[in-house]
């Protein structure tokens, strides 16, 4: 297979898929849970994504990955509520200090801007640290991150505690699509980069990349900054898909549901993370929701079944993850056309082989 | 002949312990420089503060005459000294050629040239550029820790160890491709504890013991000195 037919195959690939995603959409009534699992997974797509650039390619294990979501969610929000609804969002703060909005592309840049902006600043320090320490740190931050965004004094700006609304927000599943799809795309191109052979390098051994002339402290954080200027834009499109914003919906947990995508897709595979994404958002949204009602089957009441009980489902399956299939749907293996060719190629070879008979295998 | 490399009054000290006690030594260009000696007596930690991933307590370091000592690893990779680490470290989970690429991480220019000479050396890899580093035997690891090191185009290549766990006919492949690469008009900086073959393949060789050279001479001298071939060629001294 040539490399321009491989081009060809996925460019009209991906135009399918928007082709049945518009058709979905003007077909199904718009309430279907099928476009709440496609919003939320191309959403959940990129931040696992961007989480596995740092914990698969560069070995850098983060859990900041929500606190970055709530700067992008909050730097969007904040930037593109229309001026004339400014005082009622901001109605126990006298309308808020900020009196202008910019185009929701601009409010999307910047919100990851201002989530690359403080892992800038955040990495200098806690960059220095390895594995689980870093994690902790990470984790930390999310947190502090979490508490500032609520304090009063910054009510003005952030609304404190109360919700931010009535910024525009997106109704058609293909736009969570595109995005997702192009930093998605970016982050491809940067891990095959001579810039990700880098980042690889690094998690795979720390002085000999260095003794390559490789600059770890240099790396480490391009990566980190990367990494939370996606997981802001994501955090911007999850502001604009759940329509109201607020702090405290940012919690620990977030992180460690997208590290649950990550871990279920493989560490190191970019198209595992897409993947498991969706399956996540399809179990936890959609046909594990009986898990929190009660059920009765004619008078007897189904055992376990309540509020919660979705959680410790899912704490079962990412413990027997861990223990049974650590390496995840796909490893680190990537899906692609080609992939998939060469497979088939190789079965007909084989059975060329075997009925050909000229084989002493 | 003009040296290359220059270290003069050398000292790395860890935290209270010093592992390197004011050492000088020369590598002139193009030739096999060795340095020998038992374990802790400070020979990886000359080459680490020579490349920069420790940094000297006090002396200097000096490249085609230009100090280098106190500067990051990456500006002496730069300036052309590449270690190949001890215990060979390759990158397990990133492809032969990929390992490869990443030597040449340092220059951006067109890599085809050198990759190719690479597989010319080491035929093997070649055979097996798509196969992760990490399934490959040890003595081909040890030949991709070599190219990898060659592909930053270096003046001196520094090899800690570099025929450590590997089986005696492996070792002798080793040498033969470092006098190989000698040939092609690189210096080379070797540190071993396999003196008998360090010694052969060297021009000149160092005796390191806890933290000081206490021996120097050209490689034949050293290899038939009777307080090294007792000490590490493992020749009784009254047998003679």
């Amino acid at each position: 297979m040539t490399k321009k037919k491989e081009t060809i195959i996925n460019v009209s690939l991906i135009v399918a898929l928007l082709a049945v995603l518009y058709v979905m959409e003007h077909t199904l009534p718009s309430t279907a849970m099928i476009f709440t699992v496609l919003k939320k997974g191309a959403i959940y797509a990129l931040v696992a994504v961007s989480m596995n650039l740092l914990n698969g390619f560069t070995g850098l294990f983060s859990l900041g990955q929500a606190g970055f979501m709530l700067l992008g969610a909050y730097t969007y929000g904040i930037l593109t509520i229309p001026v004339e609804q400014r005082e009622f969002v901001y109605m126990y703060y006298d309308g808020g200090i900020i009196h202008f909005s910019v185009p929701v592309v601009v409010a999307l840049v910047a919100a990851g801007a201002v989530a690359a902006f403080f892992a800038y600043l955040i990495g200098l320090p806690v960059l220095r640290l390895k594995s689980d320490y870093l994690a902790i740190a990470t984790l930390g931050f999310a947190e502090i991150i979490r508490a500032v965004f609520q304090w009063d004094k910054l009510g003005p700006v952030t609304n404190g505690s109360n919700l931010l609304k009535s910024y525009p927000t997106f109704r058609s599943v293909i736009f969570p699509f595109v995005v997702s799809g192009i930093c998605i795309a970016i982050i491809v191109m940067l891990i095959n980069s001579t810039y990700g052979r880098a980042f690889k390098a690094i998690r795979d051994d720390e002085v000999a990349a260095e003794a390559m002339g490789i600059n770890l402290a240099h790396h480490k954080r391009l990566a980190f900054v990367i990494s939370s200027f996606f997981a802001g834009i994501s955090g911007a499109l999850l502001a604009m898909y759940q329509t109201t914003i607020q702090a405290s919906m940012f919690k620990s947990a977030m992180t460690y549901e997208i590290l649950l995508i990550v871990v279920i897709g493989g560490i190191g595979s970019i198209t595992g993370s897409c993947i498991s994404s969706f399956l996540f958002i399809i179990l936890s949204e959609w046909l594990l929701r009986f898990l929190d009602s009660e059920m009765y089957i004619g008078d007897f009441k189904v055992p376990l079944l309540r509020a919660g009980f979705r959680k410790v489902v899912f704490s079962i399956i990412i413990m027997v993850i861990v223990l049974f299939f650590r390496k995840g749907i796909m490893g680190t293996k990537e899906f692609s056309v080609r992939g998939i060719y060469n497979f088939f190629k190789k079965r007909a070879q084989r059975k060329n082989a075997v009925q050909g008979g000229d084989s002493n295998e | 002949m003009s040296n290359i490399l220059e270290v003069k009054n050398l000292c790395v000290s860890y935290g209270g312990i010093k592992a390197v006690k004011n050492i000088s030594f020369e590598v002139p260009k193009g030739e096999v420089v060795t340095l020998i000696g038992a374990n802790g007596a400070g020979k990886s930690s000359t080459l680490r503060s020579i490349v920069g991933l420790v940094k000297p307590s006090a002396g200097k370091i000096l490249m085609n005459g230009k100090e280098i000592s106190g500067k990051s690893t990456e500006q002496i990779v730069a300036q052309g000294i590449t270690l190949v680490p001890e215990g060979r470290r390759v990158f397990a989970d990133l492809t032969v050629l990929e390992n490869l690429k990443i030597g040449a991480y340092m220059r951006k220019d067109n890599l085809e040239d050198d990759i190719n000479w690479c597989y010319d050396l080491f035929p093997r890899l070649k055979e097996r550029h798509w196969q992760l580093a990490g399934t490959l035997s040890g003595g081909e690891q040890q030949m991709l820790a070599i190219a990898r090191a060659l592909m930053s185009r270096p003046e001196v290549i520094m090899m800690d160890e570099p025929s450590l766990g590997l089986a005696p006919i492996v070792v002798q492949g080793v040498f033969d491709i470092i006098r190989e690469i000698n040939k092609q008009g690189k210096t080379i900086l070797l540190v071993e504890q396999n003196a008998n073959m360090a010694l052969h393949a060297a021009h000149h060789g160092y005796v390191m013991e806890v933290g000081s050279i206490t021996l120097s001479g050209t490689g034949q001298e050293l290899a038939e000195n009777e307080s090294v071939k007792a000490a590490y060629l493992g020749k009784a001294r009254n047998k003679k």
